[in-house]
């Protein structure tokens, strides 16, 4: 795998250079150069901001086609419970997954359920008090990577848990192989992603060598399909194993509620979750015991690869949290240790900001830095291909960007060389100047 | 040797809860650009803050001065308010005169002085009744 794998990548022929990406990345990953957008691999989490900002769609998520599950014998499909809210709320969830199956997967797992067992891990890890305060969720590998690249000294607070989605595959390998059913090689597991993010802590994961999960398929990639196939077969209610509580995950604040106290904070929007990150660091949060923190405004209902609007979907997951509630569900699966899906590797901060190895190098380059940004307008317009007038200032000291590529830099350059110019142009060379306009070289005086 | 010293200088406003910190995250983030210790950066982000939230509500506005050495960080907070009458007490966990609409912006839990002393290597507090506070910090990086 590449040293920096990310889901997020640009389409050049769609890219228009338009500069509207730029200001909306959270780490300033994102540089105009040649007129197309170019991502600084070491620094994009992954969050996906750009996918949702881009008005041409230039930027996309690669994920696994849909019939990469054709090189499996045993296919497992584990949608994430973000998929339940994009149908018309007519369709139950046995209707979804039973859609699934009619696609081709052999088997479904519902994430919601491994969701369960993640919050009863947490449960467990509160009342144990052997935390850190405030705990923050491990949930949404984009905030994870934030805080990997901008809150260091918040590593230690991450709740080191597998997510569910992991824990799904997980569970439902081990329960094929031990029932005989398919041999490991050929089970592949496959996720119902809502986003970029996702598909990176499978490609590229941080809690452990290598993920269970075998392929990721993007819901708006699959979701045509999908209807079809729901509208073509008999709802097998016994897919339906998740209760509310691990169906209520793909919203803001699902999580939390899970915990059963309420000195817990939800907070969804990437640069919102940056505010209250920020707070934490400054030791400013008081009485709070978790941080469910999400990069996508609503939680992972508003992922940038659902198809139906967050608030929409919001209504339309109720419902199925609603029947969840009424119908026969089972309970927490139980299981005594949860060391079991405690992360094996750990993060390690990586300082994207430094600008150079060396301190007095870098304090060199600050300090030049401070001197070019002094200089330029403030207008943070964006035409130089940086996010603010500060980051040109920056790339420049970096060698990647000249003050030239400041436009109203540029202009007064081209000034003062046409002023040159024309104070040039106005000397005669001396044996044709009548006027004496050049009067160097003249000791008459 | 004065070419490795970054000096800064900030105004801080008296009341103005918008630019409350601006001062400090600035300085957090030059502090990260140097490749500085994420938990000297940590220290050093939230004395200043602390600090400079103090000039804000008790000191009417004043003026923050910074030094970075590769050796260590010092910040100069300087305002001409009222001043601290007994800074013993004024440096005790919980002790605080902010008023209540202060208390409801989240602030005066008396908890600013003793994290200055909590995360500061040295730490001077010159002030006078009527004539105004400086509180002065350092930070070792090593
Ligand atoms: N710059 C200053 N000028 C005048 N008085 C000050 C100044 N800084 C602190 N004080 C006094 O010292 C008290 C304690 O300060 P401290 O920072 O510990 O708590 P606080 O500011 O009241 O609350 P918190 O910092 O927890 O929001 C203040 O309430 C105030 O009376
Ligand atoms: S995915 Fe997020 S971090 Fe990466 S380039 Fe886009 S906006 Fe920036
Ligand atoms: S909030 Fe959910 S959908 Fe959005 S990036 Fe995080 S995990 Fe993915
Ligand atoms: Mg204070």
């Amino acid at each position: 795998m590449d040293k920096y794998f990310h889901s997020v990548t640009l389409d050049e022929g769609r890219c228009r250079g338009c500069t509207n990406c730029i200001k909306r990345c959270p780490t300033e990953a994102i540089r105009v150069r040649k007129s197309k957008a170019r991502i600084i691999n070491e620094r994009c989490i992954d969050c996906g901001e750009c996918i949702r900002i881009c008005p041409y769609h230039a930027k996309k998520a690669i994920s696994d086609p849909f019939e990469s599950i054709l090189s499996y014998k045993y296919r497992i499909a584990i949608p994430a419970p973000t998929l339940y809210g994009q149908f018309k709320s007519n369709y139950t969830r046995a209707h979804i997954l039973s859609g699934l199956k009619g696609l081709g997967f052999n088997e479904v797992y519902e994430v919601a359920r491994a969701a369960e067992i993640v919050s009863e891990a947490t449960r467990r890890i509160i009342e144990e008090e052997n935390f850190l305060r405030p705990l923050i969720s491990s949930a949404c590998p984009a905030v994870v990577r934030l805080i990997q690249v901008r809150f260091p000294n918040l590593i230690g607070n991450i709740l080191k848990l597998e997510s569910p989605m992991e824990v799904a595959a997980k569970i439902i390998k081990k329960e094929i192989i031990n029932k005989n059913i398919a041999q490991p090689d050929d089970i592949g597991v496959f996720f119902i992603t809502p986003c970029a993010a996702k598909v990176t802590s499978v490609k590229a994961p941080y809690e452990k060598a290598r993920s269970a999960v075998d392929g990721v398929i993007a819901i708006n990639d699959i979701f045509l399909k999908l209807t079809n196939a729901i509208n073509s077969i008999k709802p097998d209610k016994s897919l339906e194993q998740a209760g509310f509580e691990g169906i209520r995950w793909a919203s803001s604040g699902g999580e939390s509620l899970a915990l059963g106290s309420d000195k817990h904070l939800a907070v969804d929007g990437i640069h919102n979750v940056i505010t209250i990150l920020e707070e934490i660091e400054k030791d400013r949060l008081e009485d709070v015991d978790f941080v469910e923190a999400l990069a996508c405004v609503g939680g992972c209902l508003g992922g940038p690869l659902t198809v139906e609007n967050a608030y929409v979907a919001k209504t339309r997951l109720k419902k199925h949290i609603d029947n969840a509630k009424k119908g026969h569900v089972a309970k927490h699966i139980p299981f005594d240790k949860y060391e079991e899906i405690i992360w094996t590797s750990d993060l390690k901060h990586r300082p994207i900001m430094k600008l150079d190895e060396d301190i007095a190098a870098a304090m060199r380059k600050l300090e030049r830095m401070e001197k070019i940004n002094m200089e330029l307008p403030g207008l943070d317009c964006g035409a130089c291909g940086a996010p603010s007038c500060r980051a040109l200032a920056e790339d420049i000291v970096r060698g990647n960007a000249d003050e030239t590529d400041c436009i109203f830099k540029l202009r007064s350059k081209v000034r003062d060389l046409a002023m040159q110019m024309a104070e040039l142009e106005a000397k005669m060379p001396p044996v044709m100047d009548r006027n004496m306009t050049n009067n160097e070289g003249d000791d008459r005086k | 040797m004065s070419d490795s010293i970054i000096n800064l200088s900030y105004n801080i406003p008296a009341n103005d809860f918008t630019f409350a910190g601006e001062a400090s995250s600035n300085v957090k983030k030059m502090l990260s650009q140097l490749g500085i210790n994420p938990m000297v950066i940590k220290r050093a982000a939230i004395a200043m803050y602390e600090a400079e939230i103090n000039a804000v509500i008790h000191g009417g506005g004043g003026i923050a001065d910074i030094q970075i050495s590769p050796e260590k960080i010092f910040i100069c907070i300087k305002d001409e308010g009222p001043g601290i009458p007994d800074v013993e007490v004024a440096m005790q966990e919980g002790y605080s005169t902010a008023p209540e609409y202060i208390r409801e912006m989240g602030f005066g839990a008396g908890m600013g002085l003793p994290n200055i002393k909590r995360y500061a290597d040295e730490l001077q507090i010159d002030t006078e009744v009527g004539k105004g506070t400086t509180v002065k910090i350092t930070i070792n990086i090593n």
